[in-house]
């Protein structure tokens, strides 16, 4: 294999930045096991080759110190890792953060999605090109609550999250971390989001002092079976959007064969409009580390991956120190908390991709590949990443867990519908007077939830985001229950729920979602791929009223793509692409096409 | 192997091998599922969503893609309902709406599966009338290949043919979305030997081929099957043919062989057929110059004399070398001819190279290439596959990556197999012999621990300081390791196997049998009892004046030798030479006559591989000019001579063959062009008279030097035939020299300058080329380069940049 560039060197920098995370290169032939002597014995470069997963720190590693990816740059990292450079440019190019432009120093990525965009995103904008500043149009950024929202990288310092955003601070340096979110509800009404803006997340003290750590003694005490029993007890099911019992898919993975298991908390929030993820790695980081080692111990894993959207620094750094405190404690690495069971969690940093909330597709970005998902079966317990028995939580089910653990099964099972147990929490952003995350059983109707966030003349509510659809008045009665969703013909999806008052055009709402989509495609398979972008050139005619034949016509191709993408792409993305347009279609929202 | 499970295609129900794909079960069963990303030798991705069928597996009804699913008992297939249709129209609205209408003028058009399924399956209209993609067109990725982005419909097969076959993944999907395109790095080549292949399975035209683009339409041509005169396992192809010129080959999926790739040297390499320094019409020296003549002038003069010498001098003055270029047929006729009219047993097809023809030709427990795919264990010790045997590279690649064989390569340097292997092995150029014993000692007792269960070993001369014997002793050592390992012995040239198995050795009659003169075939009648002389005792005959005359039939010695001016002053004291060829070639300079020969794709006959398969190949053109096939000219000669072999045409020639020969009793024509189109392995019932046990030789002694120089083959090199393909040529690597980086510090050598390599029997300036893959103290230098110098085979070298 052709594996080198000759042409194309990094310079000392990129070097350094590459070197700093693999270590210095070996002169020697980098097949593996090199014994020098005559009768050379290598190993077929296996070792190298099982590297490839440091493919994607790489090459954050290269940007976060020059600003972009040169193809020396690449060549090197491939050359490192016994990657062949096309696949690497491959990679590169797959992730919107990634830039292999040349075009180095400090960028603004600036969020316009539905939520930022009704709060004076366009604004900063003109501001940002009047200062002459370098920005990028940005999907949501996961920071609904405090709109609009930008993230900044400056190459050396990283990237810094900036809401709420104005265009003359984004010309300096923000310097200090975001102050905590604002948590409307009474502390006493709250599980999940209890040490929220209480509890210090950089202090392992702390946060053993209000009771962390309990949940992992008391489940050594009772045994992985007992565990898992909770949560079938409980009947905690998946906060992510899929809604899978938890208890199961615990007990699939301590059950699937062999050793080698990984469990992987899924931090990939990158549904617009969802951020309750982000609130709680940042403001509880050491909850998701204690609750992925009670995961690891109940299925037998021994190495977790949190995988964190590339657009969360502050939750990066959050969580990186609390794994490293928790290892300095012993809590993880060989022997936990002295219980005989080793388990090390290391994080990976997306690098701007949707896809990879998919667990196929973060298997395959977590190993260096492009986030493309594949077909299920086999599913993630058979076959999940590297090919061994892989379980995957979402971060707020993983803090259920927990509850769980804490309750027992039987009590937390108590709060909530029959089928839908437990407290969950929703995004509320929007038209509201109090954006952010709320914790409540499920079974609470919408309106109430509108009421607490004080919904300013709500005429429809986006449910889930973009994946997720639009429901009206008729339905704000409707229980926040996953039975309750499915009655009304929505879903809870992320917990997104973003609210649009009387005054609201939807059609550039409904064209963004479109946008979301076609930018978000990994364009694996054909039905998304063009699907996606026909779907937002029908939206943009009919927008420009210059609609191919009548807009009759149009509605049945939007019908027609909408059927297509939902029966016959791959995964998630592509069958929920049309559900949110289509359900502003059907429910005739202004500015919808009629 | 497990019960056949029942399911039931559209109301057909039928029995199928339970875990088979859908797809592949529906259409073995006559249920063709249409499908643009799904390609039978490589592993399902479900990308293009064409295969969407409904399923259901008693939970009710389900749209899958019938390339990822596998059958399971009791399923019910529909794959032309309401739902299917309607997503198989979506499919190729959405694929139309994008990719150009050029068909008239696209290479693809009429052989193309997105044409014939939108026909098939598609809508019949599109209302998607926005300005589809649009790319600078076309991109050439490669010296052979050409990519028209916009055509493109991602369905991945090119890119995982290079991963998952011929492992040098240089193309890829970039970008992502509506964006993605396949390319490679950016002004990176997609310098793969096997790019070809990727031209042959995309279902649309976005990769074309240089040679054939714009060239043809696909209903003008006619085709016929055969097998590749250039990789020595005989990769099955068919021609496609226009106006008696070849404008393409094209891979066919042979189970046994070749899974329907082929190598580009393999697809490109017919560009030399036609061209226009192939030799047409008999050539006499008159004055020092060749002179056009009659073929019954250039026959006569040639019997007349070859008779006259036999006659004063006994057919021991007569040499006879070359006869691995032709058809089995033409190297029996070769065979006969030179032991019953020349009646002499001075003849070598093997040209000195490689192991012993015994070895090659009989060696017990032969190995098929197929064996390699349920192998515990495939040792290579011998040539780089990848550069000398490309089907055979493929098979055992795939049988490490993805039939989970342990695989062991040993080698001086890196080679094409190393990143799938185990376990590598290097030693120094000429040290092959110490290191087995090294082995059979004892030492890598982990490497050599894997030789055990099935074991397939591939010998074959790594290095030119090896000791051509090496792959024997290997072979005997694999024997007392393993058992009863299966041993592929490696040699190169076309039709080698077949030539030895027509007796083309001094030590061998037709049908793999000892030489003896009471063994001769019966209708040879008597034949000489004295021992023949190899290619090398041949020319040291040459130059002892013991030998007057000389036979070259598509033999080239001053060419291939290695110290070609002993090979030159041999032929130069040759008081007659008579060549029978296709080109002219070096040695063609002493030639007296010159008789043009057909070649490729011009005759009839059968050829025979390395594992023994006989297969038929086929004429489609006339050869140019007045060139005729070996056989026939010989056949005419033997009449001038008053000994008429009386051979009638190939036909004929191979019925005697299956009468005479005892290996290839059985193998008629009419077999291999019906109930074995794959061919048939020989000998069919599994004896023969000679079976050769691989003997352990005493080896020589490893040489010392500070750096050693070891030589070997690459896949472009300045044979003749490849000389003369327009493409093709333009790939050797020339004279270049691969050093090690810190070996290359130390003399001072950066990439690309010059530097001057002396050897004890030659030197050269070379290029030098920084090189991991070679280890400190070695210098590699591809054999056969244009323009290189010949370095000998003796390894001990000095290094110095030129300044």
């Amino acid at each position: 294999m052709d594996i080198r560039l000759l042409l194309d060197k990094p310079t000392e920098e990129e070097k350094v930045a590459v070197d700093a995370l693999l270590g210095p290169p070996e002169s020697a032939w980098r097949g593996g096991d090199y014994e020098p002597l005559d009768g050379r014995v290598a190993y077929g470069g296996h070792a190298a080759r099982e590297q490839r997963h440091l493919l994607l720190p790489a090459l954050h590693a290269v940007q976060d110190a020059v600003g972009s990816i040169s193809k020396g740059a690449l060549g090197y990292v491939s050359e490192r890792l016994m990657i062949p450079p096309a696949e690497a440019y491959g990679v590169a190019t797959f992730y919107a953060l990634f830039r292999t432009d040349r075009s180095g120093g400090r960028v603004v990525h600036l969020c316009d999605d539905f939520v930022c965009s009704g709060r004076g995103a366009g604004e900063i904008a003109s501001a940002l090109d009047e200062a002459g500043v370098r920005w990028e149009p940005s999907p949501c950024l996961g920071q609904c609550d405090r709109a609009p929202a930008a993230l900044v990288h400056q190459p050396g310092d990283g990237y810094v999250s900036v809401a709420p955003a104005d265009g003359s601070a984004l010309g300096a340096d923000p310097a200090s971390d975001q102050p905590p979110p604002v948590i409307h509800q009474a502390r006493t009404e709250l599980r999940l989001l209890r040490r929220v803006g209480v509890v210090e997340p950089t202090s392992l003290e702390d946060y053993t002092g209000s009771g962390g750590y309990d949940v992992l003694r008391s489940a050594i005490e009772m045994g992985p079976d007992e565990v898992i029993g909770h949560l079938e007890s409980s009947r905690l099911r998946g906060r992510g959007g899929a809604a899978f019992p938890i208890g199961a898919k615990w007990r699939g993975l301590r059950q699937a064969a062999g050793g080698g298991k990984f469990v992987i908390a899924n931090g990939d929030e990158s549904e617009p409009g969802t951020f309750k993820d982000r609130v709680l790695m940042e403001g509880d980081p050491f909850a998701l580390v204690e609750a992925m080692t009670v995961y690891a111990y109940a299925t037998g894993a021994e190495k977790g991956f949190v995988y964190l959207r590339g657009e969360y620094p502050l939750a990066e750094r959050r969580i990186l120190a609390a794994i490293a405190q928790a290892k300095r404690a012993g809590l993880l690495g060989d022997n936990v908390a002295g219980a005989g069971f080793s388990f090390d969690l290391e994080l990976r940093r997306g690098a701007g991709a949707y896809i990879c909330g998919e667990e196929t597709a973060l298997f395959a970005s977590i190993e260096g590949h492009r986030g493309e998902p594949r077909q299920k079966p086999p599913f993630p317990t058979e076959r999940g990443v590297f090919g061994m028995p892989t379980g995957v939580n979402n971060i707020e089910t993983l803090l259920a867990a927990l509850a769980v653990l804490e309750l027992g099964g039987e009590a937390f099972s108590a709060i909530g519908t029959q089928e839908s147990t437990g407290p969950k929490l929703f995004c509320v952003s929007g038209d509201v007077e109090r954006p952010g995350v709320y914790e409540v059983p499920l079974g609470t109707e919408l309106d109430e939830l509108l009421k607490l966030s004080g919904a300013i003349e709500p005429m429809a509510v986006l449910m889930g985001g973009a994946a997720g659809s639009f429901v009206d008045e008729d339905q704000f009665g409707m229980p926040l229950s996953f039975e309750g969703a499915r009655a009304a013909g929505t879903t809870l999806g992320s917990g997104a729920v973003v609210v649009f008052s009387s005054a609201t055009d939807f059609s550039p709402v409904l064209r963004r979602i479109a946008r979301f989509f076609r930018d978000e495609s990994c364009g694996q398979c054909v039905p998304c791929r063009i699907g996606t972008v026909r779907q937002e050139e029908a939206l943009a005619r009919l927008d420009a009223r210059s609609p191919l034949g009548t807009e009759a016509d149009e509605r049945r191709r939007l019908d027609d793509l909408a059927t297509a993408m939902t029966d016959s792409s791959i995964c998630g993305l592509g069958q929920t692409a049309a559900s949110a347009i289509q359900s502003a279609i059907r429910l005739g929202l202004p500015g919808a096409p009629s | 192997m497990s019960e056949p499970v029942t399911i039931k295609v559209d109301g057909k129900e039928f029995e199928v091998r339970p875990g088979e794909l859908l797809i592949k079960a529906a259409e073995d069963h006559g249920t063709y599922i249409p499908r643009f990303c799904w390609h039978n030798r490589m592993k399902p991705v479900g990308m293009c969503r064409m295969c969407l069928v409904e399923v259901d597996t008693g939970r009710g009804p389900m749209m899958v893609t019938a390339c990822t699913n596998e059958v399971v008992d009791g399923m019910t297939v529909d794959t032309q309902n309401e739902a299917v249709q309607k997503a198989q129209e979506a499919v190729l609205e959405f694929l139309l709406a994008n990719h150009p209408l050029d068909c008239p003028v696209c290479d693809k058009g009429g052989e193309c599966p997105l044409q014939d399924q939108a026909m098939a399956y598609g809508p019949g209209e599109s209302r998607f009338v926005e300005i589809k993609r649009t790319f600078e067109k076309p991109i050439p990725i490669s010296e052979l290949v050409l990519l028209d982005r916009e055509r493109c419909i991602l369905c991945a097969r090119c890119t995982r043919f290079s991963e998952e076959i011929s492992g040098d993944p240089l193309i890829e999907f970039q970008d992502r979305g509506n964006k993605t395109e396949v390319n490679t790095f950016p002004d990176h080549p997609f310098s793969s030997y096997f790019s070809g292949n990727t031209v042959q399975i995309c279902p649309v035209g976005a990769l074309t081929a240089k040679p054939y683009r714009f060239r043809a339409r696909p209903w003008d041509l006619h085709m016929v099957e055969s097998s590749s005169f250039f990789d020595t396992a005989h990769p099955r192809l068919s021609i496609h043919v226009s106006q008696n010129e070849i404008l393409r080959l094209v891979g066919i999926d042979s189970e046994p062989v070749n899974h329907s790739w082929l190598s580009d040297k393999d697809r490109f390499g017919f560009e030399h057929v036609r061209s226009e320094n192939r030799l047409d019409t008999p050539l006499v020296r008159r004055g020092g110059e060749l002179e056009p003549v009659s073929w019954s002038e250039a026959l006569d003069m040639v019997g007349n004399r070859l008779g006259l010498i036999v006659e004063e001098s006994g057919g021991d003055s007569i040499a006879v070398i070359g006869g691995a270029s032709g058809t089995n047929e033409d190297a029996y006729a070769l065979s006969r001819f030179a032991r019953t009219v020349l009646q002499t047993n001075n003849v070598d097809a093997t040209m000195g190279e490689g192991p012993s023809a015994h070895f090659l030709a009989a060696s017990i427990d032969r190995g098929l290439i197929a064996d390699v795919d349920d192998a515990d264990t495939v040792l290579v010790w011998g040539p780089d596959l990848k550069e000398t045997h490309p089907t055979l590279y493929l098979r055992v690649r795939r049988a490490a990556q993805e039939l989970g064989v342990n695989l062991v390569v040993i080698h001086p340097r890196v080679t094409g197999l190393d990143d799938r292997a185990t376990a590598t092995l290097r030693y120094r150029p000429g040290g092959g012999h110490e290191l087995l014993s090294d082995l059979s000692d004892g030492s890598h007792e982990q490497v050599t621990s894997l030789i055990s269960g099935k074991v397939v070993a591939i010998v074959g001369q790594a290095s030119l300081a090896d000791d051509p014997g090496l792959a024997e002793s290997v072979a005997a050592f694999v024997r007392e390791k393993a058992g009863t390992p299966r041993i592929i012995p490696l040699a190169n040239r076309a039709n080698i196997y077949g030539a030895l198995d027509m007796g083309l050795a001094p030590d061998l009659l037709p049908g793999r049998v000892a030489y003896g003169p009471e063994a001769a075939p019966e209708p040879w009648g008597e034949i000489p009892a004295k021992r023949g002389l190899d290619t090398p005792g041949m020319l040291d005959a040459l130059s002892e004046e013991k030998i007057r005359a000389v036979l070259l039939v598509g033999a080239d010695p001053v060419g291939n030798s290695h110290e070609p001016e002993l090979a030159s002053d041999a032929l130069d004291l040759a008081e007659y030479v008579v060549s029978i060829d296709t080109f002219l070639n070096d040695s063609n300079h002493y030639a007296d006559v010159i008789l043009p020969a057909a070649g490729f794709s011009e005759k009839d006959g059968t050829i025979t591989n390395l594992e023994g398969r006989v297969q038929k190949v086929n004429k489609i053109i006339p050869a140019p000019g007045q060139g005729r096939p070996d056989w026939s000219i010989l056949d005419d000669l033997s009449t001038v001579m008053g000994k008429s072999m009386g051979l009638g045409s190939p036909e004929t020639i191979a019925k005697e063959v299956a009468a005479v020969a005892p290996a290839y009793q059985g193998i008629s024509w009419d077999l291999l062009e019906w109930d074995a189109r794959d061919g048939a392995v020989v000998p069919l019932d599994g004896e023969q008279p000679l079976t050769h046990i691989p003997v352990r030789a005493k080896g020589t002694k490893a040489p010392s030097a500070e750096l050693l120089l070891h030589q070997g083959r690459v896949m472009y090199d300045d044979g003749v035939r490849l000389r003369n393909c327009h493409y093709l040529s333009r790939l050797a690597p020339g004279p270049v020299a691969h050093i090690h980086p810190d070996e290359a510090k130390r003399l001072g050598a950066r990439e690309g300058v010059a530097v001057r390599v002396v050897t004890s029997k030659g030197e050269g300036e070379f290029a030098a080329r920084i090189d991991e893959g070679t280890p400190e103290g070695v210098v590699f230098v591809p054999l056969h380069q244009p323009g290189a110098a010949r370095l000998g085979t003796d390894p001990v070298v000095r290094v110095t940049v030129v300044t």
